[in-house]
């Protein structure tokens, strides 16, 4: 690892309005090398990472290619130094097809038929496997992946980007990708692996430069640290821990659902087949999988923005299925969808309203079809105080807020309705250390109060330390439920879908592990 | 049904269905880069004037007496002048809402109204006068002739016509300009991080649109009727519209679907000349007579309705339309 | 120098209150130039078309006529804008509206009561409400584009209008004209009240202006209606229905048009003929625009707007503009009211020099 850095940062600030996204960064990545990018969310890797591929420009300080100031005007100058890049979020066509998704991404006029064939080498040398004639839509979220790898690896790049590659990958199809990635390293290919996820970083990377709040914290050897010592300098300060009381006993079944089974709704829905969970009073029941595999499905039919057939779902022995929203949530069933914009709060609306927006007849707000503002205002405001919101009260808009404190507002909007059971869909999902701990110790202090909660999410790590028991959605259909402590995370991973992009296959294994139990 | 009839309504429906066709086409490129400009109406307005004034004045016979090449390519660059009316018009619909990121629909409906205004505006000037239409492109020995005429008596605008929708269909689908321009209206944000200029692409495409629907006005005032009127097209800009969705975003459709139009816009002016009474026995004219005139000139519209619901109903909701469609897209740097 | 839009944090309050007036403001600065340069008396212009009605008081009676079926029109219109329902159709609601009016008229033509007048006004509401009422029903049941076949529907109503006047409605003695039977005394409504040069209309239409802030400020369906519009996933969440939001707003924006066109016929043109179309259905969205979609702005536009179309007649007879020339002044002000809208979202961030490193270029 001698000579120069293949790419170097000095002292790179970004600012947005009303945010410092980076503040004097500093990074070198030498060539071959594998560099971690770790921070908590909003420490502002995406936007350093977005500068190196010329999406966004630096207000001030350098950018080094093999040694040089390099501008990075834009993507296409990117690509021609031989950087490459695969989004977090994809920066996929989904009505293309691959080809054309991955012709879009290369900037030299090759012919149709002489870049499939380059695709089809390349996906031998990698061994990864993809149809270039495919639809994107028509693609499992790991294929998906394959078509932003492919394209980058396309270019021969020096040095490849990665951003959260793996929130959407089941275990083995990360191992998969870590393959991929160690071969790339071998050849001489830098890479910058962003991520968050400690041992992951672990087993894969030789440097990692950590950011927090958009400043340069600390380079080290991720080899020589525990997950617990880069925590503790991405969130810069000690891991707190749930606090919950030892040897809880759970109560009678409150919330259950009895194969609970919807068609597909569009051609990207997937259906629900027999799905049948039940959780006890005091009981936090986990669901883990990888996301589409009907996840959304069975939280809007929780949630009755999907009406099911009446006795299918349950709450507190009543059938509820084929009562709206507004009459569960009379009933005491709370849910939180994953997204939060737009879903479950709407970003132009004040806080007041937001949190009318569920609120508004359990509360009491509404007489005679009348909305009583300062009742809104007051139940707002008393949420906000609650729940530690940073935000200048309730008149704020919902848009206003950072992704952390928004959430911590619409958990505390239904919390504070002291419902009798709640579903919640990735309560952490892109919010702080800090707010996730809360959210997390609210959710635990809820369940002591008797309430009884369904929580999905596709952080292992954290339904592993939530939840009292744990069930696999796949394809659809639930595993057994596990004892949260007597759960392989082995076969966990296998339940999620192991063997994905084979459908069949993935049956076979999740039916061969529920007669094997 | 004499054969006459039958050439003479085939000619009338080319005839018809020609500027809502040429419309469509950019209106198609328009909303396949994700913008919706509703303003389709407004800019053939502005094109109609555009076409008129410039053909008027190019051949004004003072003028033609010094600069005879200026009176014999007057409609032509009337034509141009019709494109350019268009594509500046689109400029002001593109500025509100791919630089400032203004609503697209109330901006289209902006754009209609100012339209209207501007061309009745400068139309004033050219009320009762008019101007010399187009030769034919062929010899008159095939242009009059009673069967060539189907191929050869027509407008050059309805070759141009053609001409556009086939290189439409082959520069989306087959160019890579085409996929770029295709891949900005699915995902602008994708398309914007590996490194397309989606304002810029969309710029474009909206230029183009207001150069087409700009022509397409000029064929009402310079081929169907060589004269100005004030909201002379009466609507059609939004059969376009209509005939996007009915094409299902698909250039190959385009036609068919303008043609289908031009039935029922033809049927207007064939039961106004009491067309009926000579093509059909006694006792059905009675049932056809009955149906008042404005039963025929509420058709297209009334076809529309019918047409938007039926592909509606097969797109199931809108799945054919670009995914960006009409939303407006402003990076954060 | 470089021009950047940047988002605020929170939309700001002043530049909503502001932005309709900067966009009248612009509307008369860029709309003198624009006549000067083409070779009229622009700043005359400009002062005939939005100041004479207001300062000569015998205008007044014509820009409140105006006024009204404006501020009824726009009233539903925006409801719908909320909800994000555009109805475009409303120039056909309210033709219906007039005829729904006029056959109850000419039902009624030998009879007197008191409640004939009322009896129209229901009809016309009704009328109104049937003719935007397919447009609900395929949005809601095959997802047809609202905008485009509440327009084609304008189509269709002028139609029926002119079969109606020149047909089966026509006026018996009415010299073959096409033109319905003139109402008669207890058809009518007078075009002033209370000794005011105001026509019942434009109190109705603050009456109502009243009544639409309520439900939409003060309602649970007013909240709803608008998180349907801003929000689709959160409506559903929340338990609105976005269908029911497609129907009652178009219902009601269709009865509102329905009840605009009912009262111009009862009101001010007393007959039906082919030139009632007016074209308030168009204008009407610019007054929702520029009232900011917010029911006691839109009194206010209304006025603004009606005002502009009485000038625009002004300055046809003093400067000599052509008659479209209040129709240009309209199209100004939408298209000011949208681009400053932008600043309400957004900042205006003006940067001279070429930024400070060669990596900022963009």
């Amino acid at each position: 690892m001698d000579g120069k850095p293949r790419l170097q940062l000095r002292g790179v600030t970004k600012r947005f309005p009303g945010v410092l996204a980076n503040d004097n960064v500093s990074l070198v990545v030498r060539p071959g090398e594998i560099h971690a990018l770790l921070g908590e969310n909003g420490a502002g890797k995406s936007t350093l990472v977005k500068m190196i591929y010329g999406v966004l420009h630096p207000d001030s300080g350098d950018i080094l290619w093999d040694g040089e100031p390099t501008p990075i005007d834009n993507p296409r100058s990117a690509r021609k130094l031989g950087i490459g890049m695969v989004f977090q979020h994809f920066s996929l066509f989904e009505a293309l097809t691959v080809l054309e998704n991955i012709a879009l991404g290369v900037d030299a006029k090759i012919p149709q038929n002489l870049l499939e064939a380059e695709i089809r080498r390349v996906l031998d040398l990698y061994g990864l496997k993809l149809d270039p004639r495919r639809i994107v839509s028509t693609l499992s979220v790991g294929e998906r992946q394959r078509i932003e790898i492919v394209r980058a690896l396309l270019l021969n790049p020096k040095l490849l980007i990665m951003d959260e590659p793996t929130s959407v990958l089941t275990p083995q199809e990360v191992e998969q990708l870590f393959e991929t990635l160690r071969k790339l390293s071998a050849q001489g290919c830098s890479i910058l692996y962003i991520s968050h996820k400690l041992h992951e970083i672990i087993a894969l990377c030789e440097t990692a430069t950590i950011l927090r709040a958009g400043r340069f914290v600390a380079e080290c050897d991720p080899r020589r640290e525990t997950s617990r010592s880069m925590a503790e300098l991405m969130i810069g300060g000690n891991l707190k821990e749930i606090s919950r009381t030892p040897g809880r006993a759970f109560g009678a079944e409150k919330f259950a659902t009895r194969a609970l089974s919807l068609p597909k709704i569009g051609d990207f829905g997937m259906a629900l087949k027999e799905v049948s969970f039940s959780v006890r009073a005091g009981e936090i029941l986990g669901v883990a999988g990888v996301a589409g595999n009907g996840q959304n499905e069975l939280m809007e039919a929780l949630s009755g923005e999907v009406a099911s057939p009446d006795q299918m779902i349950l709450l507190e022995g009543k059938t509820i299925g084929r009562l709206g929203p507004t009459q569960r949530r009379a009933l005491g069933l709370s849910a939180v969808p994953e997204e939060r914009n737009g879903h479950a709060a709407v970003a132009d609306l004040t806080l007041a309203l937001n949190g009318a927006l569920t609120a508004r007849r359990r509360m009491g707000f509404v007489t005679g079809g009348l909305l009583s503002l300062s009742l809104a205002r007051a139940y707002a405001g008393k949420v906000i105080s609650t729940f530690t919101v940073k935000a200048l009260g309730p008149h704020s808009t919902a848009g206003s807020l950072s992704g952390g404190n928004l959430q911590k507002f619409i958990m505390g909007r239904e919390i504070l309705q002291e419902p009798s059971a709640i579903a919640v869909s990735q309560p952490t999902w892109g919010v702080d250390a800090g707010a996730a701990a809360a959210i997390r110790q609210a959710l635990v202090d809820l369940a002591a109060r008797g309430c009884a909660i369904l929580v999905i999410s596709q952080d292992l790590d954290e339904l592993l330390e939530l939840c009292d028991s744990l069930v696999v959605i796949n394809l659809g259909s639930l595993s057994r439920v596990m004892k949260v402590g007597e759960a392989s995370i082995e076969e966990i991973g296998l339940l999620m879908g192991g063997v994905h992009g084979d459908p069949q296959a993935t049956v076979e294994m999740t039916e061969a592990l529920q007669h094997a139990h | 049904m004499s054969l006459t009839l039958v050439i003479a309504a085939f000619l009338t429906i080319v005839n018809l269905s020609t500027p809502i066709l040429l419309a469509a086409t950019g209106e198609l490129v328009v909303e396949k880069s994700g913008v919706l400009n509703l303003g389709v109406e407004g800019m053939m307005l502005s094109g109609a004037i555009a076409g008129f004034a410039v053909t008027f004045l190019c051949a004004d016979p003072e003028l033609a007496d010094k600069l005879p090449w200026l009176a014999a390519a007057a409609p032509w660059l009337g034509v141009i002048a019709a494109a350019a009316a268009g594509a500046l018009s689109s400029l002001l619909f593109g500025f509100m809402v791919l630089t400032l990121g203004a609503n697209q629909v109330a901006s289209g409906l902006a754009l209609v109204i100012f339209g209207t205004g501007i061309s009745s505006l400068i139309g004033t000037a050219f009320v009762g006068v008019a101007i010399t239409p187009f030769d034919s492109v062929f010899p008159e020995s095939l242009a009059a002739h009673p069967i060539g005429r189907l191929a050869f008596g027509y407008s050059p605008l309805v070759y141009f016509a053609f001409l556009m929708v086939a290189a439409a269909g082959w520069f989306l689908n087959r160019t890579r300009a085409g996929l770029v321009l295709r891949a900005v209206g699915e995902n602008d944000l994708s398309a914007h991080s590996i490194g397309y200029s989606v304002i810029g692409v969309r710029y474009l495409s909206v230029m183009f649109g207001g150069a087409m629907a700009g022509i397409a006005g000029a064929y009402f005032s310079m081929v169907i009727t060589p004269l100005w009127a004030e909201r002379m097209t009466a609507g059609r800009g939004w059969i376009a519209l209509a005939l996007v969705v009915f094409s299902g975003w698909r250039a190959g459709r385009l036609l068919g679907g303008a043609y289908f139009f031009g039935v029922f816009m033809w049927l207007e002016l064939f039961a106004k000349a009491n067309g009926f009474a000579t093509i059909l026995p006694p006792e059905l004219v009675k049932i056809f007579s009955f149906l008042p005139s404005q039963f025929w000139a509420s058709m297209p519209y009334l076809m529309a309705v019918i047409v938007l619901a039926v592909m509606s109903a097969r797109g199931r909701g809108g799945a054919e339309a670009p995914a960006c469609l009409g939303k407006p897209f402003i990076p954060d740097a | 120098m470089r021009i950047r839009l940047e988002k605020r944090r929170e939309p700001s309050r002043l530049m909503q209150a502001l932005s309709p007036i900067g966009a009248v403001a612009a509307t008369m600065i860029v709309g003198a130039i624009i006549f000067q340069a083409i070779g009229y008396d622009g700043p005359d212009a400009v002062k005939d078309i939005f100041f004479t009605p207001v300062l000569a008081s015998y205008k007044w009676q014509d820009v409140a006529a105006k006024a009204a079926p404006l501020i009824l029109i726009a009233l539903g219109l925006t409801l719908g804008n909320q909800a994000k329902v555009w109805n475009i159709g409303a120039e056909g609601q309210y033709i219906l509206g007039a005829l729904g009016g006029a056959g109850a008229a000419i039902l009624t033509q030998d009879m007197q009561g008191w409640w004939i007048v009322p009896l129209m006004i229901v009809c016309g509401m009704a009328a109104g409400a049937l003719w935007a009422a397919p447009v609900a029903w395929l949005r809601n049941r095959f997802g047809v584009n609202e905008i485009l076949s509440s327009l084609m529907l304008v189509y269709v109503a002028t139609q029926l209008l002119n079969y109606l006047v020149t047909g089966p409605w026509k006026d018996p003695h009415g010299q073959n004209f096409p033109q319905t039977a003139p109402f008669t005394a207890s058809q009518r409504l007078p075009a002033a009240l209370f000794g005011q040069p105001f026509p019942p209309g434009l109190y109705i239409a603050f009456a109502l202006a009243l009544v639409f802030w309520l439900v939409m400020a003060r309602t649970e369906y007013g909240l709803g209606v608008r998180v349907v519009g801003e929000a689709p996933r959160a409506a559903r969440y929340a338990g609105y229905r976005a269908s029911d939001a497609v129907w009652s707003t178009l219902l009601i924006s269709g009865a509102m048009a329905g009840l605009a066109g009912v009262l111009e016929a009862t009101t001010q043109s007393g007959q039906l003929n082919l030139g009632f179309p007016s074209g308030y259905g168009f204008t009407a969205i610019i007054v929702s625009f520029l009232g900011r979609l917010h029911p006691m702005g839109i009194a206010l536009a209304g006025v603004v707007l009606a005002i502009s179309y009485v000038g625009g007649q002004v300055a046809q007879t003093t400067v000599h503009v052509p008659s479209a020339t209040a129709g240009i002044f309209q199209a100004m002000m939408l298209f000011f009211i949208l681009a400053s809208d932008v600043l309400v979202r957004r900042r205006l961030r003006i940067e001279w020099g070429a930024g400070q490193t060669k990596a900022a270029r963009a």
